[in-house]
């Protein structure tokens, strides 16, 4: 393992269901992460960008210990993380932590922002009682929220508020690694860019390392350093932001971005209204994209494409038979 | 750090005032006359009962054989005496205390088991969960008095065995409610926060789960101490409770069964108390209900009104319906009312939407775009809405005036809606064809097989995958993005005239929102249909409306061509707006975030309500309501100093 790698994922998978019926019937079993691999540097943002039922959300449970995979190791800092996590996940949550995706869901209703953000002090860093009172500063601070806030309940909170204490949760036990799964999607655009600023703001500040999980493709273009597209439980794409989202080599990346609204952009991109989306228990041989690309050859539905680098780009790496060249 | 801290101390949000949590809640309880008229009952009833040995009565068993079956009134003996010559008025009052000791004890036994029961099958959910909830199942598998019986009778008789089966025979009830609520409890995501915040299995069970179940458990032990009471009086009344000479009120009432019609008042009594007792602690328990979850509340069962109740002050006469318009709605105004406080959820909009144009409303959440699109067919709920102003004319009719079973006739047909969240639309309970087929029939006289196969048909348009085999899936088991894309083929079913589409894309993949975008871009040009389209999303604006209105605090504040306001935004909350995005391929472009909140609207300021998040903001912007302005050709503004005013007219 090169120095620098902080989080390394190699060959997850995960599938749901599966297995007999006491009856000995098969049961329908879902991949939903299939062969991921993905390093993950000190101190860089990843970007993961996929459609919903992707898998992104099941490669983020992963990642902080709250599901574990089927097959396929991961790695935090030379740790096996899926083992630690069954074993005594608090230690692994003091280095690795999670935003999810719905701020006022994601807090207790019926506790106040004082206990909730007390619990990571108490049971990960075992604080005493002064210590909390200082850290819980530090941290009301880091998300420029007033100290009154603390003796609130949640629902006195704006979706931007309570967001920004489901990231001052996370910061509190000083982790190395977050995961932030689609932390501004519930958020109006005006408080979106406040979250984002203060995100970007709290990476410099602690050296964070960040894993930002999005179906927003603008979003995950601002804050991430290199970025990884999903496509039915696999990664397709992956390299620097910059060049993917400049010349995507997938068609499915190049589709996505064709299809992404932006204001002044009149026409979208649209497939052909028949092409039919891969269904998760009937999953298609070869490539899962086939169906809906318009580059598909015969070898696509016979062999799975593996995910290669581009002939003089080391770095961006595409998991296509027949890849765009040099859009 | 970036700017946001170095302004940190100046613009920390100021916190909203609080609300009181306590008081309110026994207030709304005390508004309540049938269940205060329950609590002061009980109330009464409890302190008698407590107050029992302070009480001048004579012993409750003592008997007299000479003065036995006195009548009420009777001296000495205020409710007269029993068979034996027992004091009733005594035995009545130490029986009730009995009684109700007995009800309560049982009701927190049962609560307390039956509770944990539900907690942990509901929590741990798999092996657990069905071994606990296949026994529980089991217990009520016998009919319930039976079971209390069978328990008595291997215990052998006597009160205290009496409310061990009472408890018994109520824990499968607690522990089924229960157990429904922990479930989704622990798939919420703050359990899983909490799991990644250090705490143990048990400590997120009874410090995260279990204060969010306590009301629920509150309220079935409100509503099921009656009916304990009522069943331990049952027992005590086979002879199975309470042993003589100890008086409860189940004993009571079954000694006096034998004289019923030579001595009434011997079990009249008696039962009267129990009525008493059990009348007011269930109306008492239904307001604890009321107060703790305003969803069961007896009133929100029934249905709402199927229309929003329309109260103009004054009927708009004179107004020249616009020829090329479908949909013309002028200066709209609904309102929410709760309590004293009225909320101006939507004051003053005008919206036009032209054959085949697309008219696109852009804001923030909270705005107002729903209830404007909504007030349109009636669909906001009443109570608490109302549309206080303005007319909506369907080519040239005024739907605030139609009749209700017109309204129902252009609901789905000439008008068809699509919402954000498809699941507010489809039923859980039945198959997507069927729902299909329904919405099909309703306006159409199609057979079954033709309507199944326009179904199929739609479904086909919308792009899922296998739509004959789809048509036998309940909404559950589509995704998030099928769903939506049956409710916009339910909206297709028929040649509708203006399609209101509320944030329809807003929950599908970027891909599909590509399709579902020009799906209805071409439908509007085949069919000449208006569109209404309701969005955050500046980008979505661009690819599909021709015009677009900024809606902000429930009013316009700027109008005009998509490409105008997108290019050279006069008011300057669009033009924040539009900057505070990120746009796809500028990802260095800073974002430069909106301070502040919007206005609450019920309490609006006089002037301009952006003005305290602006920054052109002058006191002449505080002063008087801003009015909407015309702005060159088209286009209007709500704003005394545009952005772009010196361009525009100088
Ligand atoms: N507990 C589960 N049981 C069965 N299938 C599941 C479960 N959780 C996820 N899946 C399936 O796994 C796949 C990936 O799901 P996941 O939640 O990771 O998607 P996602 O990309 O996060 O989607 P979204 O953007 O909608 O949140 C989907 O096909 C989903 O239906
Ligand atoms: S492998 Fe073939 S089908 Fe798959 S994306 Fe590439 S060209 Fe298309
Ligand atoms: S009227 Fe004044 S406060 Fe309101 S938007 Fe215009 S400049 Fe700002
Ligand atoms: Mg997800």
């Amino acid at each position: 393992m090169d120095d620098g790698v902080l989080l390394s994922i190699d060959g997850a998978e995960r599938v749901f269901g599966g297995g007999r019926t006491i009856f000995g019937g098969k049961k329908p079993a879902v991949h939903a992460v299939q062969d991921v691999t993905i390093d993950v540097r000190k101190g860089e943002t990843l970007g993961i960008v996929g459609e919903s039922g992707c898998g992104k959300s099941t490669l983020a449970r992963m990642i902080v210990g709250l599901d574990v995979p089927t097959g396929g190791r991961i790695t935090f800092d030379g740790r096996d993380l899926a083992a630690e996590a069954g074993k005594d996940l608090r230690r692994l949550s003091r280095d690795v932590q999670y935003v999810f995706q719905d701020p006022v869901a994601s807090l207790n209703p019926r506790k106040t922002i004082r206990t909730i953000l007390e619990a990571p002090l108490i049971h990960l860093l075992r604080l005493g009682k002064p210590e909390r009172e200082k850290r819980l500063s530090e941290l009301m601070d880091a998300v420029n929220l007033a100290p009154e806030f603390l003796d609130r309940y949640p629902h006195e909170f704006s979706g931007g508020q309570a967001q920004r204490i489901g990231i001052a949760r996370a910061l509190a036990a000083d982790p190395k690694l977050i995961v932030l799964d689609e932390p501004v999607s519930a958020l109006d655009v005006s408080v979106q860019a406040q979250v984002l600023n203060i995100l970007d703001g709290l990476k410099e500040r602690f050296g964070l390392t960040y894993v930002f999980i999005s179906h927003d493709l603008s979003v995950v273009e601002s804050v991430s350093d290199r970025v990884a597209v999903m496509y039915f439980g696999r990664i397709v794409e992956i390299g620097a932001g910059r060049s993917i989202f400049r010349t995507p080599r997938h068609p499915y990346t190049h589709l996505l971005l064709e299809s992404a609204p932006a204001p002044g952009r009149k026409s979208l991109l649209s497939e052909d209204a028949d092409t039919e989306l891969p269904d998760p228990y009937n999953p298609p041989p070869g490539c899962a994209f086939y169906a809906r690309c318009p580059r598909r050859t015969d070898i696509c539905n016979r062999q799975e494409p593996p995910l290669e680098a581009a002939p003089h780009q080391e770095e961006q790496l595409a998991a296509c038979f027949n890849p765009r060249e040099g859009a | 750090m970036s700017e946001t801290t170095a302004t940190a101390p100046a613009r920390r949000e100021k916190l909203p005032k609080r609300k009181r949590g306590r008081p309110d809640s026994i207030r709304l309880l005390l508004n309540n006359a049938l269940a205060t008229a329950g609590l002061v009952v009980f109330v009464l009833i409890v302190l008698v009962a407590v107050a029992a040995p302070l009480l001048p009565l004579p012993d409750p068993d003592a008997t007299a054989p000479a003065n036995r079956l006195l009548r009420p009134l009777a001296e000495g003996h205020l409710l007269g005496t029993d068979a034996l010559g027992r004091d009733i008025l005594s035995r009545l009052i130490w029986g009730t205390q009995v009684s109700l000791a007995v009800g309560v004890s049982a009701t927190l036994i049962a609560a307390f088991f039956g509770s944990l029961i539900g907690l942990v099958a509901g929590y741990a959910g798999g092996r657990i969960d069905t071994l606990l909830m296949r026994g529980i199942d089991m217990v009520m598998a016998f009919p319930y008095i039976l079971l209390a019986l069978a328990i008595v009778a291997v215990l052998g008789p006597g009160l205290l065995n009496a409310l061990y089966a009472i408890a018994v025979v109520n824990i499968p009830f607690f522990a089924r409610n229960i157990r429904g609520i922990a479930l989704g409890l622990s798939r919420r995501e703050f359990v899983d926060a909490a799991r990644l915040s250090g705490k143990s299995n048990a400590q997120i069970l009874f410090i995260e789960v279990l204060p969010n179940v306590l009301p629920v458990i509150i309220i079935t032990m409100s509503t099921t101490i009656g009916w304990m009471i009522l069943e331990t009086a049952g027992l005590s009344f086979l002879g199975l409770g309470a042993q003589p000479p100890q008086a409860d009120l189940g004993s009571m009432l079954g000694e006096g069964r034998k004289i019923l019609f030579t001595a009434p008042h011997v079990s009249v009594i008696p039962g009267v108390m129990i009525f008493a007792l059990v009348m007011s602690i269930n109306l008492l328990g239904d307001g604890v209900r009321d107060v703790l979850d305003p969803r069961l509340k007896s009133g929100a069962l029934t249905r709402p009104v199927a229309r929003t109740a329309v109260m103009r002050d004054q009927v708009p006469g004179g107004i020249e319906p616009d020829a090329e318009a479908v949909l013309d709605v002028r200066d709209l105004k609904t309102e929410f009312r709760f309590g004293g406080d009225v909320f101006k959820a939507v004051g003053g909009v005008d919206m036009k939407v032209g054959q085949g144009e697309c008219l696109g409303i852009v804001g923030e959440s909270g705005s107002g775009k729903s209830v404007s699109a909504m007030s349109i067919m009636g669909l906001v709920p009443t109570p608490p809405g109302r549309i206080t102003g303005g007319v909506a004319l369907l080519e040239g009719e005024d739907l605030f005036a139609a009749s209700d079973e017109r309204i129902r006739q252009l609901r789905g047909s000439a008008v068809s809606h699509v919402f954000q969240d498809p699941l507010s639309t489809l039923h859980p309970l039945f198959t997507v064809g069927d729902q299909l087929v329904e919405a099909i029939q309703a306006h159409a006289p199609l057979s079954g097989s033709a309507a199944r196969k326009k179904a199929a048909d739609l479904l086909k348009t919308v792009r899922i995958p296998n739509p004959a085999e789809r048509l036998k899936s309940y909404p559950h088991e589509l995704s998030g993005g099928m769903r939506q894309r049956v409710c916009m083929a339910m909206a297709l079913a028929h040649d509708a005239r203006v399609i209101i589409a509320d944030e329809p894309t807003t929950a599908l993949d970027v891909t599909v929102q590509a399709q579902v975008l020009s799906l209805l871009d071409t439908l509007r040009e085949e069919r000449n249909a208006g569109i209404l389209f309701i969005t955050h999303d500046f980008g979505v604006v661009s690819a599909i409306c021709d015009r677009v209105a900024v809606m902000y605090a429930g009013q316009f504040v700027e109008t005009g061509t998509t490409e105008e306001i997108l290019t050279s935004p006069a008011h300057p909350y669009t033009a924040k707006l539009i900057d505070c995005v990120p746009v796809l391929g500028e990802p260095e472009r800073r974002l430069d975030a909106i301070g502040g909140r919007p206005p609450v609207v019920n309490d609006l300021p006089v002037g301009c309500a952006f003005a305290d998040r602006c920054p052109r903001a002058g006191d002449d912007c505080r002063a008087a309501p801003i009015p909407l302005t015309e702005f060159g050709e088209g286009r209007t503004v709500r704003c005394i100093h545009p952005l772009n005013a010196e361009a525009e007219h100088g």
